[in-house]
């Protein structure tokens, strides 16, 4: 399942550039040569995995920039555009793993146009010449093309793992080639991401001897898929230990799959969790299927749930560790008899169609519970809402371990949040969704700061923060006061006026990225964060009450801030009014290539 | 907001607000996020004449990923009734239980239906309520529990007239 990345301290090894440092000898140093130097850093630096630890080593001195920069074989970069290809390839010598993001997440809501940016193309171009011995590309939210997939698959022979999570751009063809020609290739995963159907046979396309496949994702494909070619490709992959079907794969034929490969896999997505055949045939023992799969942790899938064929999983159940509903419609009668045997579950994803009631029987089983993702099955503002303060209560009075929170809902209370941050003190994320705009409690009708001000207050450990619901800029003083170590906040239609940014912006020392849409804040706010805005990944305000002047002036102040205006008009350059504004700090300057709506101040 | 009838004008009458006329209390805050974000509104009010109004769909709200919507997107199901010129299509995801769903019906193609029971089906009225599932069967209306039946309801037919009587006599 996707998550978003809880990096670590910014690359400051990208700046360190800019602070040229000498070499500290001692005296008796002085008798051993540079290289030998050089080469019992290498041998030392070559076990330091963090990208922490690394930033902090290379900037030491020259020498352990150097040696830094020669040994890192896995390079993250938050941020696409923060720098050129080149400069990764002059910096880093030896990378054999690359994990790179591009689009700001509000852009999966639509509120960025198509073909803002964030191209694969140059980064595998680059790479395909300079890093020949490449084994893993890892892509968020990037644009790539099934050309950029072939070259990928052309360029480095020993390329085993392909990750895409929310990237668009290609189509089965691109997968296809990339199935075909990596012979090494050990993972193959496609998550949430928009794969074009180009109805080609790509699981066909593996190579006919036994495969090196250790995973292999693609519940995103919406396109069906040889059936035959799957059954042999798993037939002869005998390292596969994590598989995930589309929703064109039936539960006769994940029946027939698990026959092949159950007691090795751990992890299972489920397909359709629907009979595609509709013949009156006996259905095969799914149960059976299913009580071979003595190693599966983890469950997901039941994309088209067929509700009477759910107690198949039973036999799993005591086992899993992560369980993902979230396509299943699943009602409360359904649900609890099945959660009721899911003792260690830690991660699980659902839609609010199990209830209040749901969630009561998650938090007297999941007591082992980190992570809940809650989504609404009726995504819309006015609604009933089958899920409310009572499911999250009744969630941190079960779940003290809880760590990470994503909830949709229609009405919340402040009381619910405060126990909430009383009973589960490690939570790190804390994402709530009250989906009517500028709902307040709805028990006393007062704002919903306290109830996020106790959040921030008492989870000390909270790093990422999503609110939501009537918010006055008291809530944002909370925010300012206790929320420390919060790298990312998420905030839309709430806020009174530009002091609530300011607090935040004043307050946060460790803000990394900053969202937010539909709140009253305009220039005063946006200058008062000037201090912040190089030791950012990105801020991105759309909706707001910026000025176009404004904008300007921070450009200027900072050139090395890339300041795109984002709007709908293509006429409007003079207009004052900025529709969304996208910052990001970046050493090589503005992108070469920015399509007409955006305006690179 | 509260106007005075002043020289016996209302003034409420030439306010300029936005949204439907007759709309009256809470469409303060719509109107404070529709200022906010006036490119963003796709104005739907046309389409909800039927449903009290609600306020305008905002885009990328709520944040959900638009492969999550698709998933739950509307089930529109057509509907034909024996005797009926044309068919209609009603979205199954509106009614919470089989009560509702019928009283629909009943509303939509003007006829009563009788008693429901496990044993004998619908009794006396000569409407018999159908639906093809997923497997391409045609069923009773009723047996099976209301999300099994929503979720696997490709059509309906209401079944009167002679088809009707004959079955209810059989029964």
């Amino acid at each position: 399942m996707s998550e978003d990345d809880e990096d670590q301290s910014p690359a400051t090894d990208l700046r360190s550039r800019n602070k040229s440092r000498n070499c500290i000898s001692s005296s008796s140093s002085q008798t051993f040569p540079d290289h030998v130097l050089e080469n019992v850093l290498e041998n030392v630096l070559q076990f330091l995995d963090s990208r922490c630890d690394r930033n902090a080593a290379s900037l030491v001195c020259k020498l352990w920039w150097k040696v830094e920069g020669l040994t890192r074989s896995e390079v993250f970069i938050g941020n696409c555009y923060a720098l050129s290809p080149a400069r990764l390839t002059q910096r880093f010598k030896r990378v054999r793993s690359l994990l790179l993001k591009g689009k700001p997440r509000f852009a999966d809501f639509n509120l960025m146009p198509a073909d803002w940016g964030a191209n694969f193309a140059p980064w595998v171009s680059t790479m395909a010449k300079a890093y020949p011995w490449l084994e893993k590309v890892d892509l968020k939210r990037m644009f790539v093309t099934d050309d950029d997939l072939a070259l990928l698959a052309e360029s480095f022979p020993g390329f085993k793992e392909l990750i895409l999570v929310c990237c668009e751009g290609f189509g089965t063809s691109g997968i296809a080639v990339v199935a075909n020609k990596c012979r090494k290739l050990k993972v193959l995963d496609l998550i949430e991401s928009d794969v074009t159907d180009d109805e080609v046979d790509w699981v066909s396309c593996f190579p006919e001897d036994v495969t090196c496949l250790e995973s292999l994702a693609f519940d995103c494909v919406e396109a069906p898929i040889n059936f035959k070619a799957l059954e042999g490709l798993v037939g002869r992959s005998p390292l596969l230990r994590k598989l995930r079907l589309n929703r064109f794969v039936s539960l006769e034929e994940v029946h027939r799959l698990l026959l092949l490969g159950a007691p090795q896999l751990t992890s299972l997505g489920t397909g359709s969790f629907s009979r595609g055949d509709q013949s009156q045939q006996e259905p095969p023992d799914y149960v059976a299927a299913f009580r071979a799969c003595k190693s599966v942790v983890c469950l997901s899938g039941f994309r088209e749930l067929m509700p009477e064929y759910l107690p198949a999983i039973l036999p799993v159940c005591a086992n899993l560790t992560s369980l993902n509903f979230s396509y299943a419609n699943i009602s409360p009668d359904m649900f609890k008899p099945i959660i009721h045997n899911c003792h260690k579950l830690q991660i699980f994803w659902a839609l609010d169609s199990i209830c209040d009631e749901g969630l009561q029987a998650v938090a007297a089983t999941c007591k082992e519970l980190r992570e809940l993702r809650i989504f609404p099955f009726d995504p819309r503002e006015d609604t009933e809402g089958p899920v409310s303060e009572l499911g999250l209560q009744a969630i941190s009075e079960g779940c003290r371990k809880l760590e990470s929170l994503l909830y949709f809902c229609q009405h919340m209370t402040n009381a619910a949040l405060i126990a909430m941050s009383h009973n589960c003190p490690e939570l790190t994320v804390f994402r709530l969704c009250i989906m009517g705009r500028l709902r307040p409690d709805h028990v006393t009708g007062k704002a919903m700061d306290e109830g996020f001000g106790a959040i921030v207050k008492n989870c000390k450990k909270l790093t990422r923060l999503a609110v939501s619901g009537l918010l006055t800029d008291q809530a944002f003083r909370y925010m300012g006061e206790y929320g420390k170590l919060i790298r990312t906040l998420s905030v839309a239609f709430a806020g009174d006026s530009d002091m609530a940014l300011r607090h935040v912006l004043e307050g946060c020392p460790r803000l990394q990225k900053l969202e937010i849409r539909d709140s009253p804040f305009g220039d005063v706010a946006l200058r008062s964060g000037m201090h912040r805005y190089y030791n950012m990944r990105f801020v991105w305000m759309s909706a707001c009450r910026l000025t176009m002047g404004c904008c300007k002036d921070v450009a200027r102040a900072m050139p090395n801030l890339v300041v795109e205006v984002i709007g709908s008009d293509d006429d409007d350059v003079n207009r004052d009014y900025v529709e969304t504004l996208y910052m990001y700090r970046s050493l090589d300057g503005p992108r070469k290539d920015a399509p007409q709506f955006v305006t690179i101040l | 907001m509260t106007y005075e009838k002043v020289n016996e004008l209302n003034l409420k009458d030439t306010e300029l607000r936005l949204g439907l006329p007759g709309t009256e209390q809470a469409k303060e805050e719509q109107e404070v996020s529709c200022v906010r974000s006036n490119k963003r509104q796709l104005q739907s009010d046309n389409e909800e004449e039927s449903t009290p109004p609600t306020k305008t769909q905002i885009v990328g709200w709520p944040p959900v990923r638009s492969y999550r919507k698709n998933n739950n997107s509307v089930s529109y199901v057509k509907v034909s009734m024996d005797g009926a010129p044309y068919l209609r299509k009603i979205d199954l995801k509106t009614y919470k239980n089989y009560p509702e769903l019928l009283k629909a019906l009943e509303n939509m193609f003007k006829f009563t239906i009788g008693e429901y029971s496990e044993r004998e089906g619908y009794k006396g009225s000569g409407v018999i309520p159908t639906y093809e599932d997923k497997d391409g069967d045609w069923m009773l209306v009723g047996d099976v529990p209301w999300d099994m039946f929503s979720s696997s309801c490709k059509r309906l037919r209401i079944m009167k007239g002679s088809d009707a009587l004959a079955l209810d006599s059989a029964l």
